[in-house]
């Protein structure tokens, strides 16, 4: 997975798509497990976390191990989680499960209760529209800067803006 | 949306990611903070006129390796804690070293000094401000820090305001020694230790209200 994720770095869209399927399985099982009583949360946690890894993913150091970073993380969002609703798991501390994140998978991906494509038209159109061209219809960056008459910069900056607005809206659903 | 949708979307058009946006942060962070930290210095205290002339002692070198090293941790520990995942299990030692080394000489400067003379060496004559000026300072550098990390991802918040604080107290300390004229051991381990010890600890209690993300 990490050398998926280092050919990602490099620009290719297909490992990282790739890299980002492999890498749900395992959040579903890694999250399953600590959410068992909330089972439907745990496709809108899953989605969380990939959007994080997603934005926060130039923090990844090649030399430092794939697990422990996707492990911060994905437990970062779970204790975010259990914070805002305000009880606390203890199973989430245990420091000698980071292994087995990549360890386990589950591939029965059921739907997330909250729609991320609703949350997406509540974005700014400035930041939907960037959004919607690139990633849902599959323009280039130029195009759809050609299109939205906007700078290809601006474009690629809209779209990171509205990836992470996207993350705190999912923050504050709940 | 069905997480394949959300992934396919993710993958799309993602490009190539810019990795060095971690050390260009705390690159501008670092210098615009420590410019600030020194500019203010030289605005509220002034630049000590016998700085050059203190440059033959070498406890000045003493005091400037001692902070720096406060300083140097510091930016370890903020770069190392902005990265999910980063440990920072060496960080007790790094602060402690410093420390160590700065009383064992205070306790042979004071068992070396006149009775009459051990309290000046712990006073100076500056002790009141000292450590409230150092924590001032460091107010810019913090901030600055901030900023960097925000564009990053820390996961334990706690830490990583610690680490901006000390970061900051640590670079704010140096930019102090321009005007500072104390030198003696004694006076440095302790004053020195709380200025960089305030900004260290009120990132502790801010950090997870200021770093979230």
């Amino acid at each position: 997975m990490r050398a998926l994720l280092l050919r990602a770095f490099d620009g290719d869209d297909a490992a990282y798509h790739a890299f980002l399927a492999r890498l749900s399985a395992h959040l579903r099982a890694f999250v399953r497990r600590r959410l068992a009583r909330a089972p439907d949360e745990v496709e809108d946690v899953v989605q969380e976390v990939l959007l994080a890894v997603h934005n926060q993913r130039h923090t990844y150091l090649p030399a430092q191990p794939l697990s422990a970073w996707v492990h911060a993380i994905a437990r970062y969002k779970l204790v975010d989680l259990l914070r805002r609703r305000g009880r606390r798991d203890p199973l989430l501390h245990s420091p000698d499960d980071v292994p087995a994140l990549l360890a386990a998978e589950d591939r029965e991906a059921c739907d997330a209760r909250r729609d991320l494509a609703k949350l997406l038209d509540s974005l700014p159109p400035r930041q939907r529209m960037p959004i919607v061209c690139t990633k849902l219809e599959g323009l280039s960056v130029a195009e759809a800067a050609r299109r939205l008459e906007m700078s290809e910069s601006a474009v690629k900056v809209a779209v990171h803006r509205g990836l992470k607005a996207l993350m705190k809206m999912l923050g504050n659903s709940k | 949306m069905r997480t394949e949708e959300l992934v396919a979307m993710l993958a799309r058009g993602a490009g190539e990611v810019d990795r060095g946006i971690e050390r260009r942060r705390f690159a501008l962070a670092i210098l615009f903070g420590g410019a600030a930290a020194v500019l203010l210095t030289h605005a509220l205290y002034g630049f000590r006129p016998s700085l050059s002339g203190d440059s033959g002692l070498w406890m000045f070198w003493g005091k400037l390796i001692f902070v720096g090293a406060f300083a140097a941790t510091g930016v370890w520990a903020a770069r190392r804690s902005a990265r999910p995942g980063g440990s920072l299990a060496g960080m007790p030692w790094l602060l402690a070293a410093p420390l160590a080394l700065m009383w064992l000489v205070a306790a042979a400067d004071i068992a070396g000094a006149a009775p009459a003379e051990r309290a000046a060496l712990f006073w100076g004559q500056t002790w009141q401000v000292c450590s409230f000026r150092v924590a001032l300072l460091s107010l810019p550098v913090f901030a600055a820090l901030l900023w960097a990390m925000r564009g990053l991802a820390p996961t334990n918040l706690r830490l990583a305001g610690m680490a901006a604080g000390l970061c900051a107290g640590g670079l704010a300390a140096l930019a102090y020694t321009l005007h500072c004229p104390e030198l003696a051991a004694p006076f440095l381990g302790l004053w020195y230790a709380i200025g960089i010890a305030i900004p260290a600890g009120a990132g502790v209690l801010l950090g997870p209200a200021l770093l979230r993300w």
